[in-house]
């Protein structure tokens, strides 16, 4: 009970984090079963509509509901310490995010249970996911459970933006703001300009297939390719902003255990924005093979490539950053070692996709695959192991099993380059993604062979990653404030987990990296820049989620609108929106309460303020 | 720190009561921002209104269509509608808590006026033009469009709504004042929006 009307961000990021290691699994699962059925020629493990159905689902659940709450997990848990703030901006719409996110994200995984899941792809595509090609539920489930998780992310956005742009703590200005805060705000406001869009797109494509629209259907006047473009105006933005804060991770962990300073801050900070800047202007190099022109494709692949320039920065930045530090191997900084070649050798790839010519070998086939991944699970989910080692502590005020994480870390990473390297040679050899086999004497019966063990090998170490966590929730927390011993940021100047108010006296900034400027001049504290008084915190409350129960009902009950049931009781219900119009109640009903009953929320004493908050 | 429910700096209320509190300025920032995404939302379904406008298969075309008269009238009625919300915010400001609710309630009634037209006109379309939501690519984008608006029309008077009950029970304090001003940011907003529509749609679709 207390989890489901906590308004604290930390215990949010908690949520965030076990919600996420859920889809994460359920992803995992799905990609295990797609290289087994790869494994061999004319393997027939799974049915081609379940294979069509299990790509859509791996690639959906892995980018919308695996990685992205892993990442506002962190952004929860860490960037209010690391700005010194007490909370974030509005801890109440922080809650609704998080229970949006959640209950969009059963919806879509309900489709396994009830009568088919999406099997348009991903991306899904038109004409593919029409009512012509895909006429279970399957795609309703996508547009309606994405279009509520989404909701969440958006609300999410807007709160770290504000939190970043009103509640620094005294002297951090925006030049003296850790890595990781910045590349959380330049993520916020990418996602404030890209979610609309796709926002717009799930709707026409729910209008289509519900209320029979012609968006997208040709007969009708519609336009296939327009669904591309809003897709891809959303979706390659937001590969950025699933990559910056691995970014921003990375930046935080080498400089730590390489006992230096970032090298070259600012032109990190510069680098990050130009990324996000030219992230929206190369959605295009998707859509080469769709016959856009020469012109255009030419514009859209140079655009692409520019990219490279600020990627390259970033890259030589923290190669710098080691050079001539002392660098310490734990398991942290594997991880952030790891991904600099792995996400170089994925943007090499990117690189080459972005050559319109190119592309059109390219194109569908199994180079992309290897390409994406790279730079997904090469860059971003090294990056979130990296992170989820190096904050564990914080978050959880207990270390990580080092052995144990090591042994992981080898488990991934050789697993990852196994199933993945290959693939690039798949791709060049011809083999087409998204089809369900392949026939034998090809030369691509051992590679593929190969990336199958490649993928088990990942697995044991997912699962090692979690016995490692179970082993260590067995120990007492005790983790010292600054248990890395070499932490530069806020958050490590206060107690493992820290309190439920953050800071008992918001610190003053006095430079970038202010911890260890303090640690420097001899200080074990951070130098207060307010006297001790009470604190106001917000109070908890069960709206939020209610508020995402309601949207949930009425997702269902909209989605089974048109449905013919067995039952004339189900049909009353369904076929004149009567779940709908109960969930909107529930979801407008709970807005109303919001606003008319005042929530004074509460003050922690100044001789209360000793005790530690978030347990578990 | 300043709580929000202090009722008021040193006991009386500022000038700018929406900006008292650190809550309030959050509230009008995280406002600001949301309409950045509120603008990219209605500039996405411009851009597919414009690339579907020709489209109308053998349904009937924006010419066949709209009556600007009509459109016009409901296009003062919201211009009107959004100079009442500048009174209602001129009054917080001289904090004057029962014009504000005058205007406030001339804004929602003018709002109601606007929706009744837009509902009177997608009626007719409907019912004797033969031009529904499947007809034609072009239709499909023009309900989705000015539906779109017409939605944000009715959530806004639905708050306003709230937020009059509201004044009358608490009164202006700095907590309602960051919502009302709030609410009349979004109220321009929507009246932006349909500048663009009653050009991009309407004007457009006569001309051309
Ligand atoms: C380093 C710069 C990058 C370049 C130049 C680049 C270029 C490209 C190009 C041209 C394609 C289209 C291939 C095709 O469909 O034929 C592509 C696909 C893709 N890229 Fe990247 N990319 C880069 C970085 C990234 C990053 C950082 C991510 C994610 C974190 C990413 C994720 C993806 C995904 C998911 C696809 C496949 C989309 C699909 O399903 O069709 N890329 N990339
Ligand atoms: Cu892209």
């Amino acid at each position: 009970m207390d989890w489901i009307t906590t308004v604290d961000h930390k215990k949010i990021a908690i949520l965030y984090l076990m919600a996420g290691a859920l889809f994460f699994g359920i992803g995992g699962i799905e990609a295990i079963l797609i290289r087994i059925q790869l494994m061999e020629p004319y393997n027939q493990i799974v049915s081609t509509q379940i294979f069509n159905e299990l790509i859509t689902m791996h690639g959906t659940t892995m980018i919308f509901l695996g990685v992205m709450p892993i990442i506002f997990a962190f952004m929860n848990a860490i960037l209010p310490l690391q700005i010194g703030a007490r909370d974030v901006a509005f801890p109440f719409l922080n809650a609704l995010g998080f229970w949006t996110f959640l209950f969009g994200g059963i919806l879509l995984n309900l489709s396994w249970l009830m009568g088919g899941a999406p099997d348009a792809g991903w991306t899904s595509y038109v004409p593919l996911a029409s009512t012509a090609y895909s006429d279970t539920h399957g795609v309703d489930f996508y547009t309606i459970g994405l279009q509520i998780a989404g909701l969440g992310t958006l609300i999410g956005g807007i709160n770290f933006l504000a939190t970043i742009i009103t509640m620094r703590a005294p002297g951090m200005s925006f030049m003296r703001m850790p890595m990781f805060a910045w590349t959380t705000f330049i993520t916020s406001a990418m996602i404030l300009f890209a979610f609309p869009a796709i926002t717009v797109g799930l709707v026409l494509l729910t209008f289509d297939r519900i209320l029979g629209a012609n968006f997208f259907s040709i007969e009708g006047g519609g336009n296939p390719v327009l669904w591309q473009h809003i897709f891809w105006i959303f979706g390659h933005p937001e590969v950025y902003i699933l990559i910056l804060p691995a970014f921003g991770i990375i930046s935080e962990v080498i400089p730590t255990f390489s006992r230096k300073r970032l090298f070259g801050y600012s032109s990190m900070v510069f680098a990050t924005i130009l990324i996000a800047f030219l992230g929206f202007m190369v959605w295009a190099h998707h859509m080469f093979t769709t016959g856009l022109g020469t012109i255009a494709n030419a514009l859209f692949s140079i655009s692409t490539m520019l990219i490279a320039v600020p990627t390259g920065i970033k890259i030589f930045n923290w190669l710098f950053t080691m050079w001539g530090g002392q660098i310490r191997f734990t398991t942290a900084n594997l991880y952030a070692i790891g991904f600099l070649p792995t996400f170089v050798m994925g943007g090499v790839t990117g690189v080459m996709l972005a050559s319109a010519p190119a592309d059109f070998q390219f194109h569908d086939t199994y180079f992309v695959v290897a390409h994406f991944h790279y730079v997904i699970v090469g860059g971003l989910v090294l990056g979130i192991f990296a992170g989820l080692t190096y904050w564990w502590p914080k978050m959880f005020g207990r270390l990580l099993n080092e052995t144990l994480g090591k042994i992981t870390f080898w488990f991934f990473i050789i697993g990852f380059h196994l199933t993945f390297f290959v693939q690039h040679f798949l791709g060049l050899l011809g083999m087409q993604r998204r089809v369900a086999t392949y026939a034998p004497d090809q030369g691509l019966d051992e590679l593929n062979y190969i990336s199958t063990i490649g993928a088990l090998l990942m697995g044991v170490g997912v699962i090692l990653f979690l016995i490692n966590v179970v082993i260590t929730f067995r120990k007492p927390a005790d983790a010292p404030n600054d248990p890395w011993e070499d932490g530069r940021t806020l958050e490590w100047s206060i107690p493992s987990p820290p309190p439920e108010h953050n800071f008992t006296q918001i610190p003053l900034v006095r430079g970038l990296d202010a911890w260890w400027k303090e640690k420097m001049a001899g200080n074990t504290k951070m130098t207060p820049a307010e006297p001790l008084g009470p604190i106001h915190m917000p109070s908890a409350t069960p709206l939020p989620f209610l508020m995402s129960v309601g949207i949930f009902i009425a997702g269902l009950g909209f989605m089974f609108s048109n449905d013919e049931f067995g039952n004339g009781f189900m049909n009353f219900l369904f076929n004149n929106y009567i779940v709908v119009i109960i969930g909107l109640l529930i979801t407008f009903g709970s807005m109303a309460a919001r606003s008319l009953f005042d929530d004074h929320g509460w003050h922690i004493d100044p001789e209360e303020l000793e005790d530690k908050g978030a347990k578990i | 720190m300043t709580s929000p429910h202090t009722e008021a700096v040193n006991g009386q209320l500022p000038h700018e009561p929406e900006k008292a509190t650190l809550e309030g300025r959050n509230k009008v920032l995280g406002f600001w921002l949301f309409l950045g995404g509120e603008a990219v939302l209605f500039g996405t379904l411009f851009a597919t209104f414009l690339a579907l406008r020709d489209q109308t298969v053998e349904g009937p075309t924006a010419n066949d269509l709209f009556h600007l008269p009509l459109v016009g009238a409901a296009t003062f009625i919201l211009l009107v509608s959004s100079l009442t919300s500048v009174f209602a915010i001129q009054a917080m400001h001289k904090h004057n808590v029962k014009k504000l609710i005058s205007w406030l309630i001339v804004t929602v009634i003018l709002g109601l006026g606007f929706l009744s037209l837009e509902i009177y006109e997608f009626y007719e379309y409907v019912v004797h033009k033969n031009f529904g939501m499947t007809t034609s690519a072009f239709s499909s984008a023009f309900y989705t469009l000015v539906g779109f608006h017409g939605a944000h029309v009715a959530f806004g008077i639905a708050w306003i709504g709230i937020l009059i009950g509201q004044l009358y029970k608490k009164g202006l304090t700095v907590v309602t004042a960051p919502k009302i001003y709030v609410s009349a940011i979004y109220w321009h907003f929507i009246d932006v929006v349909w500048v663009f529509i009653f050009t991009v749609v309407y004007l457009l679709g006569k001309v051309v």
